[in-house]
């Protein structure tokens, strides 16, 4: 039997749901909807009658006191009921296929109850909306706001969920004829079945099985091309490259670059030869060491494809990947990250290119997916940035990182002979298949049709239970390997861990979600929340032990062996036999050009008169500047306690603090309590970011400095050692087929060679996600701004040296350390003049003595508040110290250490100059600040008043800007004047 | 030395912090797995002190707080009932407090139900009124008039973390908030700085009668939204580096250890 079960508000109670669509609506456009009524629909099916779906609608689906329910038995479809004129009926439901998590939690719950005969649940939501809408527009609220037709569908009416995937046709195996095929034949084949593999790679895997005397399976090709993918190897950062720079016309560098990983980022991590970093490029996040007993890894990656189709999705799956990387190092995640590009959300629909979704939608569907996943696991979400650029719009950046914390020695990472492949976590279905690949190519205007299985949604409940069950392994010494499944599904997890010795699987063994997939299915999808264990055959019984206590499936799918050969089988029959040599080593490597030509940037000359406080009450309300309050609050950023600088910091805990600081001790679990009572006197983890890709159009290298220099401002600024500060790069480009793009990419990694030398911090972790581009089918393109996000991990030698940046007390000094100079290319205070032209910030060579410097004074404890000059330089910088403090600020820029150019009062208040810091000092400390400071560019420019104004005299003497703090806080919250 | 059980069920997130504060209160806890109790490993009734910390017990798929409600219900009904009428302290906190009111064990008006027996819930956690899930430190006022034992003789304000997005304590009926103050099951009330009560976002979640914590008519089940295992050392206080402190969550737990022996 089936049922149909519907829950709604009871009457008099609000609908905050239906309330906020209502709003949204108006924001498309549409004027007419006066009201939305949501409700949640329960489709039930199999051995159980209406008392039953009574009692589950009672006690399980419906909460008496604020909704009320009704239900029908379906006899075919479920019929439509008659509206009042004015009303539409707007049902959803997911596509088959798409994880369900709440029908399965309904299954689990009417076992509770007792109602055994359920053998399938499906969710779904009805909308009834009002007023005076007319069809058209309905279709377009339903596509814009309410079904998201990757992994949903709707009707204009009531909807009937599919129960299970579709098969498709087609051979169970296929054999792939490649020996006889022309390289044009190889190119359609790369193609049309979504290998993203080059001509190249194509004749190298002709080759191989031209000598092995046979065709390939398909499992065999789509486990070459996975493993083979931008995603999985990054090609791009491994080639040779051909570099040429010009200046005008003029040729003035050449070479051959021998990979930008092996000559920049990771030379870099060699050249400075840390002693604390544990691991560099080799797991699945960078390691490095807390103190003598704990190490702790981080790791970020992006998920923007994923996340321009399906927005929640994408960034729920891009969170849970990343905290599956941690996992990966068998640590326990402490701490989640993450950086946001997106397009205007003032976009006019007409002009969102075709097939892509309004930045407003991506906005709102990302931040949701993050908030889900890191919420539900418990992991904080506590460091981040949001920027906008229409040059995001068909491409939105979304980097999701995790930070965690674990017993030094506890990971291994070796698989021996003999040892058990077991999966285990969530089951596997066809979603995400060809995510490695099809994140390596471009997005076009039918992408979303054509790449509907590349997106899921996750499960972080899932997740947290095998976070649970691998931890607990890992203390008993249960496992010799561990991976997770991420891009390439299984087929890049036991090719990787069996790289040296091989491995057999039986692909029958794997457990699936729903029945009906193909060898190559099971083998490449990406379906999320599964881990990959080598457990020696001693240990497999305690490790499903361990698993079953933790409610996760886990499952013995093979064997690894000693002979360097990857067998895949199901059941009897071999679907890929490949040696693991050719798997890892027969890419052949790519050879590509890049080009630089230098620009000289024109001198926009003497700046245009302007009021300077209308200039920063306009830069404090820009959408990049403005506070994230609204979006922080919806991240858990204090669950595990560890949270001791917070996000937003300051007298009404609404400031924007430079770095969040970190002291773990509920996550250490027994061992954190004996760490607990004496508070203070423990090393404390400094998370902070930087990324400045308005730079990166002209100038791709100070882009790259720039990032560099702000996230280590961040960390520094809350009492970081400067000695003690690991890097993470991630580089979102375009294609890097062309030149230009290239160059661009080259200047970046150099600059990050230079930068990290020049402060002593190494990289221990990076990924690159490329192709970020957008083709409208008409030959039209868009391609993001080249954007690096360097995410910095920094250490306190002790928590209370913790330093935040909201002013404490009206007479104390203000100090500027660091040097302004006329640095105003394409600065804040160019886009409000409208300007164009002028330098963008270089590297600053007294960064690195500045920071060591300012550190000694922090551990003095000289500083009582310090906030790094960035966007909108002096001015905003010194507002939010103000309006974080609640206190007043008066500044005198003759006072500020400048380059002779910086002659302008705008250009000493906006440019946005690297290495600079503002620094409250209490007066009897003054002397010991000025002498720990001396040599460098640092002064006295003003102290904390008791009147709540930020009062600003000018280059000529005279007063410039005089605002009161309130109208600052205004501006900055986009709080209407009172 | 009370021994405390930390209830872990499937989701739960918070349960290592509440484990801290009751070792920081004094008391031995244990993280204890829902299926170790179900399958006899653990018996509840061997513990002084019950916790249901925070977290997303089932994902909260049909509701926070639900699920973990059902498992409770069916298949602990027994031994949670007489732990609660021996009077052995339970503290449920945010996803505990959700899935204690949709128990039945708070309010606990109409006194106890047999096992399977389907009562009317009196109040429930709904959806925060802003419709969003919000974390912010709120100031907590403990009722003076409350028979609650956890937050009897507390000294002044308490200021702790929310971290919900469902809640928003409605009852069925209104006059039960009345009844509940009569009775002094109304433990924790949201307020500003000074101790007034007040509207958003002092009261995060648009609670009747600014509720934040109920306790049972025995006082010794408590249930609250906010998260003083948050706040127990004084590093965690959002404004530390101005040289503010108090308003520590630890007295909750060193009362409920202090019960429980």
């Amino acid at each position: 039997m089936r049922y149909r079960v519907i829950v709604g508000s009871a009457p008099g109670q609000t609908d905050p749901r239906g309330a906020g669509l209502c709003a949204e609506i108006a924001t498309l456009g549409i004027e007419g909807a006066s009201e939305v009524q949501t409700f949640d629909l329960y489709f039930l099916e199999g051995n159980v009658d209406d008392d039953a779906v009574e009692y589950l609608a009672r006690e399980l689906l419906a909460d008496p006191v604020v909704q009320r329910y009704r239900w029908e038995r379906l006899n075919g479809a479920p019929r439509e009921e008659p509206l009042e004129a004015g009303t539409w009926a707007v049902e959803v439901c997911l596509l088959p296929g798409v994880t369900d998590a709440v029908a399965e939690s309904l299954l689990a719950g009417a076992r509770l109850l007792g109602v055994e005969g359920l053998t399938w649940a499906a969710t779904g939501q009805r909308y009834l909306l009002r007023g005076r809408l007319g069809e058209r527009e309905v279709h377009r609220i339903a596509r814009s706001l309410l079904c998201n037709e990757i992994i949903q569908q709707y009707r204009l009416g009531p909807i009937m969920p599919a129960r299970t995937a579709v098969r498709r046709d087609g051979p169970w195996v296929e054999r792939v004829p490649l020996r006889g095929a022309s390289p044009e034949e190889l190119a359609r084949l790369s193609r049309e079945r979504v290998l993203s593999l080059d001509g190249a790679e194509m004749a190298a895997i002709q080759r191989y099985f031209a000598t092995a005397g046979r065709d390939p399976t398909d499992v065999e090709l789509e486990t070459l091309a996975q493993t083979w993918s931008e995603h999985c190897v990054h090609k791009t950062f491994k080639a040779l490259v051909d570099y040429e720079e010009y200046e005008g016309d003029r040729l003035v560098r050449q070479e051959r670059i021998d990979g930008l990983l092996r000559s920049f980022i990771r030379a870099a991590t060699e050249r400075i030869a840390a002693p604390w970093v544990r691991s560099a490029f080799v797991d699945n996040a960078g390691i490095i060491d807390l103190d003598d007993n704990l190490e702790v890894s981080f790791k970020v990656e992006t998920h923007n494809h994923p996340s321009a189709l399906e927005p929640f999705g994408g960034a729920n799956t891009g969170v849970g990947g990343v905290v599956r990387d941690i996992i990966g190092v068998s640590a326990r995640p402490i701490a989640n990250t993450d950086v946001l590009c997106f397009g205007p959300t003032d976009l006019p629909f007409a002009a969102l290119p075709p097939g892509v979704l309004h930045p407003r939608r991506v906005y709102s569907g990302v931040v949701a997916g993050i908030e889900d996943y890191g919420n539900k696991m418990g992991i904080p979400t506590v460091n981040g940035a949001i920027l906008f650029h229409p040059g995001y719009t068909a491409n939105p950046l979304v980097y999701c990182g995790c930070l965690g914390i674990a017993p030094k020695g506890r990971h291994r990472r070796q698989a021996r002979p003999g040892d058990r492949v077991v999966v285990i976590g969530g089951r596997t279905g066809r979603d995400g298949l060809h995510g490695a690949t099809f994140s390596s190519a471009e997005l076009t205007h039918e992408t979303g049709t054509v790449a509907g299985g590349a997106v899921q949604i996750g499960n972080p409940i899932t997740e947290k239970l095998v976070l649970e069950a691998v931890l607990e392994a890992r203390d008993c010494d249960l496992y010799t390997a561990i991976t997770d499944c991420g891009a390439g599904g299984l087929s890049s997890a036991v090719g990787e861990m069996g790289r040296e010795i091989g491995a057999t699987v039986q692909l029958e063994q794997v457990p699936l979600k729903y029945q009906g997939l193909r060898p190559w299915e099971i083998w490449l999808s990406e379906a999320q929340e599964r881990m990959v264990l080598a457990v020696p055959p001693e240990h497999v019984e305690e490790l499903l032990e361990v698993c079953r206590r933790w409610d996760v499936e886990a499952t013995v799918i093979g064997t690894f062996r000693s002979d360097r050969r990857l067998v895949v089988r199901y059941g009897s029959e071999v679907v890929a036999d490949l040696d693991m040599e050719f798997l890892h080593e027969g890419l052949p490597r790519r050879e590509l050009r890049a080009v630089w030509r230098r620009e000289v940037p024109a001198d926009p000359g003497r700046l245009p008169a302007a009021d300077p406080g209308e200039l920063l009450l306009r830069l404090l309300a820009d959408p990049d500047i403005a506070s994230k309050e609204p979006v922080v609050r919806r991240y858990d950023h204090e669950v595990q306690g560890a949270t001791v600088v917070k996000p937003l910091v300051g007298q009404r805990n609404d400031g924007p603090g430079d770095a969040t600081v970190l002291l773990p001790l509920a996550a250490l679990w027994p061992e954190g309590a004996a760490r607990a009572p004496s508070g203070g006197g423990q090393p404390a983890l400094a998370l902070g970011c930087g990324l400045a890709p308005r730079f990166g159009m002209r100038d791709p290298y100070a882009m790259a400095w720039a990032a560099i220099d702000e996230a280590i401002r961040n960390v520094v600024a809350v009492g970081a050692d400067p000695a003690r500060i690991a890097l993470l790069d991630n580089f979102c480009w375009g294609n890097p087929q062309r030149p230009e793009q290239m160059g661009a990419l080259v200047q970046a990694a150099r600059a990050c060679y230079d930068a990290a030398l020049a402060y002593g911090t190494p990289f221990i972790s990076g990924k690159d996600s490329l192709n970020n581009e957008y083709g409208d089918g008409a030959g039209g393109r868009i391609a993001i701004p080249p954007t690096l996000l360097i995410s910095s991990l920094g250490l306190l030698p002790d928590v209370r040296l913790a330093v935040t940046m909201d002013v404490k007390e009206c007479g104390d000094a203000l100090y500027i350390v660091g040097l302004t100079r006329r640095e105003l290319g394409e600065s804040y205070l160019h886009r409000y003049l409208k300007a164009e032209g002028g330098r963008v910030p270089q590297p600053s060579p007294e960064g690195p003595a500045l920071a060591r410097a300012l550190h000694t004074t922090m551990r003095r404890g000289l500083v009582r508040a310090c906030h790094d000059l960035s966007e909108g330089g002096l001015a905003v910088a010194a507002a939010e110290m103000a309006l974080a403090g609640e206190a007043g600020l008066h500044l005198d820029l003759r006072q500020v250490p400048r380059e002779d150019d910086a002659d302008e009062d705008l250009v000493v208040l906006f440019a946005e100059s690297n290495a600079r810091y503002l620094v409250e000092v209490r007066p009897e400390d003054e002397p010991a600040f000025v002498e720990a400071m001396a040599g460098l560019p640092c002064a006295r420019i003003g102290q904390v008043e008791c009147i709540p104004h930020l009062v600003v005299t000018g280059l000529g003497g005279r007063e410039v800007l005089n605002l009161p703090v309130r109208s600052l806080r205004r501006a900055w919250k986009g709080e209407a004047k009172a | 030395m009370t021994r405390v059980l930390i209830l872990h069920a499937p989701g739960t997130n918070r349960d290592r912090e509440a484990a801290l504060a009751c070792a920081l209160a004094g008391g031995r806890p244990e993280i204890v797995h829902l299926n170790q109790l179900l399958a006899g490993e653990r018996n509840l009734l061997d513990y002084g002190f019950l916790v249901l910390p925070g977290g997303f017990s089932y994902g909260d798929d049909l509701g926070a707080g639900t699920l973990w409600a059902l498992a409770l219900r069916e298949r602990l009904g027994e031994a949670l009932r007489r732990f609660v009428e021996d009077g052995r302290p339970v503290l449920g906190i945010c996803n505990g407090f959700q899935a204690l009111v949709k128990a039945g064990l708070l309010p606990g008006l109409d006194g106890h139900r047999e096992a399977g027996e389907a009562a009317e819930r009196q109040a429930t956690l709904t959806r925060n009124r802003s419709a969003r899930f919000e974390c912010r430190w709120v100031y907590l006022r403990p009722e003076p008039g409350s028979v609650c034992s956890f937050t009897r003789g507390l000294p002044g304000l308490l200021y702790v973390p929310v971290a919900h997005g469902e809640g928003n304590f409605v009852p069925r009926e209104l006059p039960l908030i009345e009844e509940l103050r009569t009775r002094g099951q109304i433990a924790l009330t949201y307020v500003d700085a000074e101790g007034r009560p007040a509207g958003y976002p002092d009261n995060p979640n648009g609670s009747a009668g600014n509720i934040a914590g109920i306790c049972n008519p025995a006082g010794n089940v408590l249930g609250l939204m906010p998260h003083p295992e948050d706040h127990v050392l004084p590093h965690q206080h959002p404004r530390w580096t101005r040289g503010e402190s108090g308003g520590l969550g630890l007295p909750i737990f060193v009362s409920g250890v202090q019960a429980g022996c």
